[in-house]
């Protein structure tokens, strides 16, 4: 079982987010970059796949040179391979994207070595376009799942299961095949220390795909406008709950 | 202009979200951003009996009142089920037949993969949650979009025809035409290709219903402030008392305490309860994201500084583990005779 797993670099914003002063991005300056949630859980799910069933995971990130720190850390929790396709710190649209992570996978399967499964995340934290995955499964020509919660493999066919409005949904197909997953299909692993010094050493792939038009061109960013609420403190520990029942009461939630 | 919707049923009823995706298609088909009469056509695409949206029926109703001129319904003998490739070729088809400048969908899972596969199909881009959208030039639409689940805006050109876009649901509200449109249902037999059903949902047993996270009156949040999985009792006693479930932050489901399908934010849940009351969180943006519609968000936190304080209506500032238990014991009396 050859895995490619698809990740993301993205702020860690806290409780803030701030723009920069061209409107153009994130500003980062008071924040550091961790891999989109989503995705970590696919690298996850990607190294128990082939814990379970043999073979190797790799991991693809499409970025600026800085993001060899998230797929160190994949590397740290069982990927066996990075490869980094490498950006000029221009934002790369979703076809774009998808056009750079099918080349990869071409080339993997030319040197003989296809993938059997790729994973990512449902959306990236940061745009949220909910597309890579899909666009990637229609130009390889292999079935595609997204949002999916459990993922069972035997005999070269996948069951992925995803909740629907209550209901769980089951979805059959074979492989070779394309699968978005979400955050609570596992709990990550800490890195293991082993795993954080092997990482450390790995020798990275990098390729330069090259940067194209993606037909929706962003402008600028900006914060919506929410009226900035700053709560009326009801009082401090036990003292307050007279009054905090007298805002339940008036808001008509007490049995 | 003409615009397809894609429209999902929710029991016999059109889903809520689908209202607000149909309310956000009409303004783009009628010049005066929508109040009036729909223009040149609203046209709903439905996966679903033809009796579901038969004259009289509660979905016939909504999509008349919505401003809907025409929809078009595949019935489960030509497709059978949930198959997002299979969904999006009909979408593609009846874009042809339509003449449809625009093709959205409300921003849910299905909308947003079925839109997915549609622009992939055709090549095109595809803009996702848009809150506002405006033809522009030649072929061209300036629209916002939502980034970071809705804590940022983006202003972006789309230059493409049709253009492909879902709707960020939690922004737009639902509102009817000002007048219904005379409602004309088809009954389309798709062309579908080898390959289309080849990933489609089977249904497991369904779940039981209940109170969920999603449609709670009442979510009581518990963060990192809650120290651990055997904290959150008096939380559970509480929600049980007030008819509401507990929520938790991202922390709390990272570290194992509660199961992931609790987690209100960004990679969990959005909630829309009457009354969030957010105990030991301080308030992350990417829980925000997940709370911001609660209408009411009272917080209890031993931090006076905590961020969730500029987002909540109310605040005690106490340790939650004196707090909560205090209040599950008035609620108590109170409800006690005498």
């Amino acid at each position: 079982m050859e895995i490619l797993v698809c990740v993301k670099r993205v702020p860690q914003v806290g409780g803030k987010i701030v723009v920069t002063g061209d409107g153009q991005d994130v500003d980062t300056r008071m924040s550091g970059f961790a891999m989109s949630p989503h995705e970590e859980c696919a690298v996850e799910e990607g190294v128990q796949i082939t814990e379970r069933l043999g073979g190797a995971v790799s991991v693809l990130t499409l970025g600026p040179p800085e993001a060899a720190e998230q797929l160190r850390d994949a590397l740290a929790l069982g990927a066996g391979r990075a490869v980094l396709l490498e950006t000029d710190g221009r934002e790369w649209g979703p076809i774009a994207t998808a056009d750079a992570i099918v080349a990869e996978t071409r080339r993997r399967a030319e040197a003989g070595q296809g993938y059997d499964l790729l994973l990512l995340g449902n959306e990236a934290a940061d745009t949220g376009d909910y597309q890579v995955g899909v666009r990637v499964a229609h130009m390889l020509g292999w079935p595609c799942a997204t949002g999916i919660k459990g993922i069972e493999i035997a005999d070269g066919t996948v069951r992925a299961r995803r909740e629907y409005r209550g209901v769980e949904e089951v979805y059959e197909f074979p492989l070779p095949a394309v699968i978005t997953v979400k955050e609570g299909i596992n709990l990550p692993r800490y890195p293991s220390l082993p795993g954080r010094l092997r990482a450390k050493r790995a020798v990275i792939e990098e390729y330069q795909p090259q940067w194209q038009p993606d037909g929706l061109r962003k402008e600028g960013l900006r914060v919506p406008e929410t009226e900035r609420k700053q709560a009326a403190v009801l009082g401090t520990g036990v003292d307050a709950v007279p009054a905090l029942m007298a805002v339940l009461d008036e808001l008509g939630v007490l049995p | 202009m003409t615009v397809l919707c894609l429209v999902e049923l929710d029991g016999t009823g059109a889903a809520d979200a689908s209202l607000r995706a149909l309310t956000f298609a009409r303004s783009l088909t009628a010049p005066d951003g929508g109040a009036g009469p729909a223009g040149d056509g609203l046209v709903a695409v439905l996966f679903a009996d033809a009796g579901a949206v038969a004259g009289g029926t509660p979905a016939a109703g909504a999509l008349a009142a919505y401003g809907v001129s025409d929809a078009y319904v595949v019935e489960p003998g030509q497709l059978p089920g949930y198959a997002p490739l299979a969904w999006a070729r009909v979408l593609a088809g009846l874009t042809g037949a339509t003449g449809a400048s625009a093709v959205l969908a409300a921003g849910t899972d299905r909308g947003a993969e079925v839109m997915a596969h549609l622009g992939a199909l055709t090549g095109a881009p595809m803009a996702a949650n848009c809150v506002s959208a405006a033809p522009a030039g030649a072929g061209g639409w300036h629209i916002v979009r939502q980034r970071w689940a809705g804590l940022l805006l983006e202003d972006a050109a789309l230059e493409a025809s049709p253009a492909l876009m879902t709707v960020a649901t939690d922004t737009v509200a639902p509102a009817e035409a000002g007048a219904p449109a005379a409602l004309t249902v088809h009954r389309h037999q798709p062309d579908l290709a080898d390959g289309d059903l080849a990933v489609r949902a089977t249904e497991s047993a369904s779940q039981a219903g209940g109170v969920s996270l999603a449609n709670a009156r009442v979510v009581v949040g518990g963060g990192r402030g809650v120290g651990g999985p055997e904290g959150f009792a008096p939380l559970e006693e509480l929600a049980g008392l007030l008819g509401g479930v507990v929520g938790v932050s991202r922390v709390v489901t990272s570290e194992g305490w509660r199961p992931h399908k609790q987690q209100v934010g960004q990679t969990g849940t959005k909630i829309t309860p009457e009354l969030y009351l957010a105990c030991g969180i301080s308030g992350a943006i990417q829980h925000i994201a997940g709370c911001a519609s609660a209408k009411h968000i009272v917080a209890v936190n031993a931090d006076a500084g905590a961020p969730i304080l500029g987002h909540a209506e109310y605040a005690v500032i106490g340790d939650l583990h004196e707090v909560i238990p205090a209040l599950v014991a008035a609620i108590k009396a109170r409800g006690a005779p005498g």
